[in-house]
């Protein structure tokens, strides 16, 4: 098991309460929502990481204990309050129209990432996420949360291939977006771990570069690569 | 072992030989003589995907597979994929059931999602209750295939009781498979319900869908189930050289993919990308018939899997391109696959 470290994330979340997330514990136990497409992907890496992971899905461990044995070697399959009562992190996999499933009192005090994309085309409409950033969305959803956007905008048959250790010549950038800075920064430690140059964005606001539509979405870009897409774009904003 | 590989086509609108879209009705009549020739090449099966735009115009495809199979003896025939979520288990089974009466026990179907979703809302459908309508409507489908009068209630359909389901087929279930785009959780339905595997293998390496054919069989294994084959579909473009088929394929390519990019996340490919799935790790099998059997052998062999489908085409191209992709294809990718897998 390799040594991670500990890691004490304090923080004020939105309605103005100091709380302190976890005193993390190495390893550092990740519970992943979600066995589709992306998933096992973040699972697989995290667990190549060095993270206790546990996976589950809406329903019963059982259905994915194949899925899990042949899959995500490693993983623990749980049902989702469990993994979500014993985890330092949570990464949210899930299609966008099943967040509302998920219960918010669950993920009280937890750091979670949000890795879910919006569009319409594969989701439907969904009202409450047209138009905005829909980490915003989920933030104000689960407001005794740490919510940080990560792991959203690289294409999950990539997110394995291109992972790299952290003196790779050819490491590729992955954004990080949280209004929690200690949040933000105990994400950009995952996103680093798993194998990606953490690039932080100010703010969830800041986050909707990531999104579908975005400069970096879908493209796996180095880091100046990456940092120049998204000053262009402000530009076009401006 | 016993390999089959088969044509696919989404009615890909052609173009003349000035780049002039031709119309949606003489590209379905050049889908008809492509599926006609496919036999004349020595292609096994040859499969229709449902599509309901202007670039695909193809939303039933079972009745150009009516057309083919009339004037087909020995070509296999199918859909790939009906968008089963967006229709009634019933009418699909009772369609691709007289396809087989027409082409005396040659129809197929695999059902799925496919890549497309635009029938969500052209037939009232909510995307977001997809994965109810599929799970549902997959279950029916497997008990209207084991031919005898259908009990069945759900939330999707009006319930059927005691139900006789014509027309019955005369040598058995017609075989249907489940598409896969790689989420885990479709290929432990597929088992579960007794549909073979089809995997869309459209992106990335087609190696890492390898660990599905075997999640596929450890599931049929737990479900009590016999082994059942595994088929890769994936898009291509056979010419004469790599370059001539490099040089057709990508600005259709380009094209098409950005139109539909905003709409599915996707990102715009690149010269360099494309270079990269054109490549021996990638999902695009283009070139000369040696590259194209070369790479198709090299990941049959990889993904336990005994049947390729080609997705040939795309919008844009020619009817004289396609028919000499298919040409190739049946006169020489197929001969040469066979014999690097003897």
């Amino acid at each position: 098991m390799p040594t991670i470290g500990f890691l004490l994330v304090r923080s004020r979340n939105i309605s103005g309460v100091e709380s302190a997330y976890a005193i993390m514990k190495e390893p550092i136990r990740l519970a992943v929502l979600g066995a589709g497409h992306v998933g096992p992907v973040i699972a697989r890496l995290a667990i190549k990481a060095g993270y206790s992971v546990a996976i589950a899905t809406s329903g019963d461990p059982e259905d994915i204990a194949l899925i899990t044995e042949l899959v995500i070697p490693g993983a623990q399959p749980r049902w989702a309050s469990d993994a979500m009562a014993d985890a330092d992190i949570v990464v949210l996999a899930i299609p966008l129209h099943r967040f509302g499933d998920i219960d918010p009192a669950l993920l009280d005090g937890k750091l979670v990432v949000d890795a879910m994309n919006y569009w319409p085309a594969g989701d439907g409409i969904l009202e409450p996420f047209e138009g905005r950033g829909s980490s915003e969305v989920v933030a104000r959803r689960l407001a005794g949360s740490a919510v940080v956007k990560a792991l959203n905008h690289i294409g999950y048959h990539e997110l394995e291939d291109r992972a790299r250790p952290a003196d790779a010549p050819d490491r590729r950038a992955a954004g990080v977006a949280g209004d929690d800075p200690a949040a933000a920064a105990a994400i950009a430690g995952l996103v680093d771990r798993i194998g990606y140059d953490p690039v932080r964005l100010g703010s969830l606001r800041a986050g909707r570069v990531l999104q579908p539509g975005g400069p970096v979405f879908g493209v796996v870009l180095t880091r100046p690569e990456f940092e120049r897409a998204v000053r262009q774009d402000a530009r076009s904003l401006a | 072992m016993s390999y089959t590989f088969g044509l696919d086509t989404f009615g890909d609108r052609n173009s003349d030989a000035d780049g002039k879209p031709l119309s949606h009705a003489q590209t379905i009549r050049n889908v008809v003589e492509e599926g006609v020739f496919a036999e004349q090449a020595g292609v096994d099966f040859f499969g229709i995907g449902e599509h309901h735009t202007e670039y695909f115009p193809m939303p039933a495809g079972d009745v150009v597979l009516a057309a083919i199979a009339a004037r087909t003896e020995k070509i296999r025939l199918g859909s790939a994929v009906t968008v089963l979520s967006s229709d009634d288990p019933v009418r699909v089974f009772q369609r691709y059931a007289t396809l087989d009466a027409v082409s005396g026990g040659r129809a197929e179907v695999i059902l799925g999602r496919g890549s497309s979703i635009e029938s969500f809302p052209l037939f009232g459908y909510d995307l977001a209750d997809y994965e109810e309508l599929f799970e549902e409507k997959a279950a029916l489908f497997a008990e209207l295939l084991k031919g005898g009068p259908v009990t069945w209630a759900g939330k999707t359909r009006p319930p059927l009781l005691d139900q006789d389901v014509v027309p019955h087929t005369e040598s058995g279930p017609l075989p249907a498979w489940i598409g896969v785009g790689g989420n885990p959780q479709s290929v432990i339905r597929a088992a579960r319900l007794g549909f073979s595997l089809a995997l869309a293998i459209i992106g990335g390496p087609p190696a890492r869908f390898a660990v599905y054919s075997q999640l596929f069989q450890r599931a049929l294994e737990k479900f009590g189930r016999p082994p059942l084959p595994v088929l890769v579909h994936s898009p291509g473009h056979v010419a004469p050289t790599d370059e001539q088929a490099k040089a057709e394929f990508w600005p259709r390519w380009r094209e098409i993919i950005a139109l539909i990019a905003p709409d599915r996340g996707f990102a715009l490919p690149t010269e360099e990308s494309f270079d990269w799935e054109t490549g021996p790790h990638g999902a695009l099998y283009i070139g000369s018939s040696e590259t194209v059997a070369q790479k198709i052998a090299t990941n049959l062999r990889a993904l336990g899997a005994t049947r390729f489908d080609l997705k040939y085409g795309m919008p844009g191209l020619t009817h004289d391109q396609l028919m000499t992709n298919i040409e190739l294809y049946g006169r020489q990718v197929i001969p040469r696959v066979r014999e690097l897998l003897s």
